[in-house]
């Protein structure tokens, strides 16, 4: 009876001890500069010959980036504009993408290899200097005078469904959004397909005998049960986006930190970056667990 | 079965067995009829759903390979390909030399060693302590097991950069939190900030990692620990004797992204290594001005662009080249850490 109890204790002090590199690396190196952000955003950092002092200046970080800084406001509506929109747009392509990739057809693996690319090749260096670049900008321009001329088809046509015009422009951008989109949207698609392939294959064949359709099982079947996942996506969307150097807020943050205006400034962007991906998750945690759909 | 009942046959049939009979042929009549179209209709219809599919898949497969195939194109062609408007893809004078020059600008050999040293470090040290503390979290119950995950999801949402620029300025004055007296040593452009962070388990997503492998040990049978236990073996010989071959299809999996995400990482690699010319990333910065003789004016010329796509693609050729051998490990990942359903 004793050993046992003290075998308990063992398993305690190792669950501990299993964890103690994550609360070592979370205090020291994750905390420590969380905490570090937020009071380097109320202060003026200035780097001294034994390192570096802080003086206190209150809000001035905060209004410098709001009512002086040149690009501060305009590319921080962009971004997270851009996130509202692309968030949905990435989410319904990778989930098409999936469920035809879920289809028995020949050259599914060489399909699959291809659609899963972007994930090895969204190199933060080579997206930004394709950005910089004099001949992607060439060729970029040869891309776009095509993309023009099926545009102005698309244009034309959408025009005469006499849809109304906010629709039309939200779908032609949409249209412009293409590549962007498909290249963020590797492993959602993976998580989506294990998804898919997770839901057990007897659950259509009932639907079947019963006389329910393909369209009614997809609404039925398929949606509910992949809804929290959808969530999951959307969530593991919106972290991604933190990373690609095509996010112009965060590489503000690390050149203005560097070479522009201090530490202060640069912190007091990453805060208010920050404080509002917060408040976009929680929204979208909130509304989505109203209709998300869990098995039990 | 295929033809229709004769006209004759129907007559007689009407006289002599009466108006049901003939209903109930004709209504034989129909139903064959319909069954030829709805079997005509479903193979048209199939037709059709491949169609749109291949259009679907090839469209996707286009812009996906096409920045890659445009380097690719780029990097064999000599500066006059450029300015010739009737080539797109196919180089007219084609060339290896960007090949030998880039290769040489961006000191291949010595940067790729060297990022390919970091990059196994920073995957190893993120693998073990990774698996480690999901393994402390979801085998082991213990007050507060549960905040840790929590706090490790919640290293998941915090965007990167506002951890690193302070986190910079900490390694550049490093005092080991007031151990080493002030102004401490710099951490910075050596491998130490990566260790340090990876070997504590808060490096480049490693929340995601924390996540999937202790979903993958809560999915391990319980029996399995236990035999282990009766049979006299310890809590860490258990560990990695018994548990972690079990979770070697989790463990790759972890393995593979960790690389892959290292090497295509910017945010960590320029700042923690702002000064170091000799990883690939760097010399891929550079590559274009050395390549150029240092003549600042001509960067924005097309042989320095050249020059720039020709090293892109020895950039992500190791990646490229990892990714032909292990795709079935990328593609089937997440099926195999079983982290949905």
């Amino acid at each position: 009876m004793k050993r046992r109890l003290t075998f308990r204790q063992r398993k305690l002090v190792a669950g501990y001890l299993f964890s103690l590199p994550f609360l070592l690396g979370f205090t020291f190196f994750f905390f420590y500069p969380f905490v570090q952000a937020f009071i380097f955003s109320f202060n003026e950092l200035v780097i001294t010959r034994e390192g570096f002092v802080l003086n206190f200046n209150g809000f001035g970080n905060y209004d410098y980036i709001v009512n002086v800084h040149p690009d501060f406001l305009r590319v921080f509506v962009e971004t997270i504009l851009n996130m509202i929109v692309n968030v949905p747009l990435i989410l319904a392509f990778s989930f098409l993408a999936a469920l035809v990739l879920n289809q028995k057809f020949k050259g599914r693996f060489l399909a699959r290899t291809i659609f899963f690319l972007p994930v090895i090749m969204s190199a933060g260096i080579i997206i930004q200097m394709d950005i910089d670049d004099m001949v992607s900008q060439l060729l970029h321009g040869a891309r776009n005078a095509e993309l023009i001329f099926t545009g102005i088809g698309l244009r034309n046509l959408l025009m005469n469904t006499q849809l109304p015009e906010g629709f039309i422009e939200f779908i032609l951008g949409a249209v412009d959004r293409i590549p962007e989109i498909i290249r963020a949207s590797g492993i959602q698609i993976l998580i989506f397909l294990a998804g898919l392939q997770s839901i057990p294959p007897s659950i259509y064949e009932a639907a079947d005998v019963e006389g329910a359709t393909g369209w009614e099982s997809f609404w039925l079947i398929t949606l509910p049960i992949m809804s929290p996942i959808i969530l999951t996506n959307a969530v593991y969307t919106i972290i991604d986006s933190f990373l690609t150097t095509s996010n112009d807020l965060v590489m503000l943050v690390k050149d203005e930190a560097i070479m522009g205006a201090g530490y202060g400034v640069s912190m007091a962007m990453a805060v208010t970056y920050f404080l509002m991906i917060i408040i976009i998750l929680g929204i979208t945690i909130k509304v989505a667990s109203k209709w998300v759909f869990y098995q039990e | 079965m295929e033809t229709n009942i004769d006209t004759n046959v129907k007559i007689r049939f009407t006289r002599t067995v009466g108006i049901q009979a003939t209903e109930i042929l004709d209504q034989i009549n129909q139903e064959r009829d319909r069954n030829r179209i709805s079997r005509v209709n479903k193979k048209i219809k199939g037709i059709l759903i491949s169609l749109v599919r291949a259009i679907f898949l090839i469209g996707v497969s286009y812009i996906i390979l096409m920045p890659l195939l445009e380097k690719l194109a780029t990097s064999l062609m000599t500066e006059a390909d450029i300015f010739d408007q009737t080539v797109r893809w196919i180089p007219r004078n084609f060339t290896l030399d960007n090949y030998r020059v880039t290769w040489q600008a961006m000191n291949y050999p010595v940067s790729f060693i060297n990022t390919l040293i970091l990059t196994l470090t920073v995957s190893i040290l993120q693998l073990a302590s990774c698996t480690t503390v999901a393994y402390g979290i979801g085998r082991f119950k213990f007050p507060g097991n549960r905040i840790i995950f929590a706090l490790a999801i919640f290293t998941l949402v915090v965007p990167p950069t506002m951890i690193v620029v302070p986190l910079s300025l900490n390694f550049k004055y490093f005092t080991f939190f007031g151990l080493l007296p002030e102004p401490g040593i710099s951490l910075l452009n050596s491998y130490w900030p990566f260790i340090l962070i990876s070997a504590t388990a808060v490096g480049l997503r490693n929340g995601l990692f924390i996540y999937v492998m202790r979903q993958f040990f809560k999915g391990m049978p319980k029996d399995l620990e236990e035999a282990a236990y009766v049979d006299g073996a310890g809590i860490f010989k258990t560990f990695y004797k018994i548990m972690l071959p079990g979770a070697i299809p989790g463990l790759v999996v972890i393995f593979l992204f960790s690389f892959v995400w290292q090497w295509n990482d910017y945010f960590y690699n320029t700042i923690f290594l702002s000064g170091q010319g000799n990883f690939l990333l760097q010399a891929l910065q550079g590559a274009a001005l050395k390549a150029l003789g240092g003549d600042h004016n001509k960067l924005r010329s097309q042989y320095a662009s050249i020059i720039r796509h020709t090293g892109m693609i020895l950039y992500i050729a190791p990646l490229l080249l990892l990714y032909a051998f292990m795709q079935r490990y990328f593609i089937e990942s997440i099926q195999r850490t079983g982290i949905v359903g």
